[in-house]
């Protein structure tokens, strides 16, 4: 439930789901963020779920904080809403040339490349959100012993299509970007599609993700 | 469809379509865009009697220089900027907010954007670029938008897909004024913040870094302390918002930013001061000045109507 309401500049609602970043946390957060979507609320510009925030920004021409506020504090979340989401496989591939950061989380979380990977493998993984750049899934959560920090200096360009973690999280880059997550892959698949307005996203928030590994020639050969 | 052209013979440092942008989208990832100086686009458009929501062609700095081919045509070219028009007869410096008559052959120079960033370009019609998610905003870093989502290129052609002829010449008295200071509200980590930190942010000047563009402006001054942790867990942001990184230089996130980060927002630019601040060349000096939430509404329906009031001389 929404713990606290405040403003983000003139034009923005700050809500916020408490500090715990975790499955339930932020599955209230989408609640409100599908309910306030439903409920068409007028003025709303951009409504941006994370892991325990959600951001609502307004055309400020035609409402303002105070307005909007006594709106979003009035919604009621049925606690049974249980919405329909998609469990998706994705493909990896974490050979060469594609896994570029193996030694370093080798040493890093002190397990070999097998372990690594088997360890990222046999998980299901909940999207939390997607964003910062088109389509990328944040992704969670990691075993304990997987998790890690960003690399110190972060690369100018992932390649599209990279598969990165960083503490108990994992992503993945849509388009070729600077980024500083630690690449064990890379994906074939199409994540985000830019020629599909209704459903540009593979992935959405609340949706469970589950990784497959491929091999090089599959991942040449590989066809959406 | 039409068979008037312009041929993009310098495309220029950034220069891309764009209108009022996108909204809806920012939980897939898809920012705002559209045009940065949101004013001076609004201006340009009612210049050349086109509906406000027309795309006009935005560059920075360095214009584009453009060769047309075609019937007659009128054009407009708002922001502080210097251009000329060359013709067979004629080579004129053009003045910002009046209108020019365009004839096959003609060239429009756009040479550069005098102590400021982004200038528009816009024609009596419309040019024939794509639309994505109701808007023809170029974002160059998702390739969404008009010209598939890049910037102009050189020996690029831009088609015409309409020209309206009815038309007369139009002038205004408009100059874009410059603020003291930038208006900020406090943000949602303000007390991430040493109160040295806090008393300089607001005390100093911060330059505007090399490494600024549609997405961000960076900032170089004093270094922001950080007392408390230079990361939060990853959470949606919106234009105006000034992150500070672990390095503790503020970066300001503008019309293409990403529409998530992890680093403490100090504050918020108000709305009232957005196309301003965009404006700031890098190499300038920016100060801050801290308003309450109030104030900040009563400046932006102030703004607007300043606006509007500009829009209706036309």
């Amino acid at each position: 439930m929404i713990k606290n309401i405040s403003n983000l500049g003139d034009a923005a609602l700050y809500c916020d789901f408490g500090k715990n970043i975790n499955k339930e946390t932020n599955s209230y957060v989408i609640k409100y963020f599908d309910k306030i979507k439903q409920l068409k609320i007028e003025n709303i510009n951009n409504i941006i779920p994370s892991y325990n925030k959600l951001i609502i920004s307004y055309d400020l021409n035609r409402i303002n904080y105070k307005e909007l506020k006594d709106l979003i504090e009035k919604i009621q979340i049925d606690q049974t809403d249980s919405e329909k989401k998609n469990i998706l496989e994705i493909p990896i591939c974490c050979e060469e040339p594609y896994s570029l950061d193996f030694n370093r989380l080798e040493t890093k979380l002190k397990l070999s490349k097998k372990q690594i990977l088997q360890n990222f493998l046999n998980k299901k993984y909940f999207c939390y959100m997607t964003g910062f750049i088109a389509g990328m899934p944040f992704l969670g959560d990691l075993n304990e012993n997987m998790r890690t920090n960003r690399l110190e200096t972060p690369r100018v360009k992932v390649p599209k299509g990279s598969i990165g973690i960083t503490e108990q999280f994992a992503n993945i880059y849509t388009f070729e970007s600077p980024g500083g997550w630690n690449i064990i892959g890379n994906t074939p698949k199409k994540v985000f599609d830019n020629f599909n307005e209704d459903k540009p996203n593979l992935i959405n928030p609340g949706d469970t993700v589950i990784f497959k590994e491929i091999t090089k020639d599959e991942y040449l050969n590989y066809e959406q | 469809m039409s068979n008037n052209y312009f041929k993009v013979i310098r495309s220029g440092i950034n220069s891309t379509f764009q209108d009022k942008g996108r909204s809806n989208l920012y939980h897939l990832g898809i920012p705002f865009s559209g045009a940065m100086d949101n004013r001076n686009y609004l201006l340009a458009n009612k210049l050349v009697k086109n509906d406000l929501n027309h795309p006009a062609l935005e560059f920075a700095y360095q214009g584009p220089l453009l060769k047309y081919i075609g019937e007659k045509i009128n054009i407009v070219i708002t922001g502080d900027v210097s251009f000329t028009i060359k013709s067979k007869i004629s080579e004129i410096n053009g003045n910002c907010y009046e209108t020019y008559e365009i004839n096959d052959g003609d060239e429009i120079d756009i040479l550069s954007t005098n102590k400021s960033v982004y200038g528009y370009l816009s024609f009596s019609g419309k040019f024939d670029v794509s639309y994505q998610w109701g808007s023809c905003s170029t974002n160059t870093k998702s390739h969404i938008g008009a010209n598939n989502g890049k910037k102009l290129f050189d020996n690029q052609i831009i088609k015409i897909s309409e020209i309206n002829k009815d038309f007369t010449q139009k002038k205004i008295n408009y100059f874009n004024s410059k603020i003291e200071k930038i208006r900020v509200i406090k943000g949602t980590n303000f007390d991430y913040f040493s109160e040295i930190a806090i008393s300089n942010f607001f005390k100093k000047e911060f330059k505007v870094s090399k490494l600024s563009d549609r997405m961000g402006m960076r900032l170089e001054g004093v270094n922001l302390e950080n007392i408390n942790n230079s990361n939060i867990k990853s959470e949606g942001l919106i234009k105006g918002v000034i992150q500070v990184p672990g390095d503790g230089n503020p970066i300001i996130m503008l019309s293409d930013h990403g529409t998530i980060g992890g680093y403490p927002k100090i504050a918020v630019i108000i709305s009232a001061d957005y196309d301003r601040i965009v404006q700031f060349p890098s190499g300038s000096k920016i100060k801050f000045q801290q308003v309450e939430l109030s104030d900040a509404e009563t400046l932006f329906k102030m703004y607007e109507m300043e606006t509007q009031n500009l829009l209706n001389q036309i």
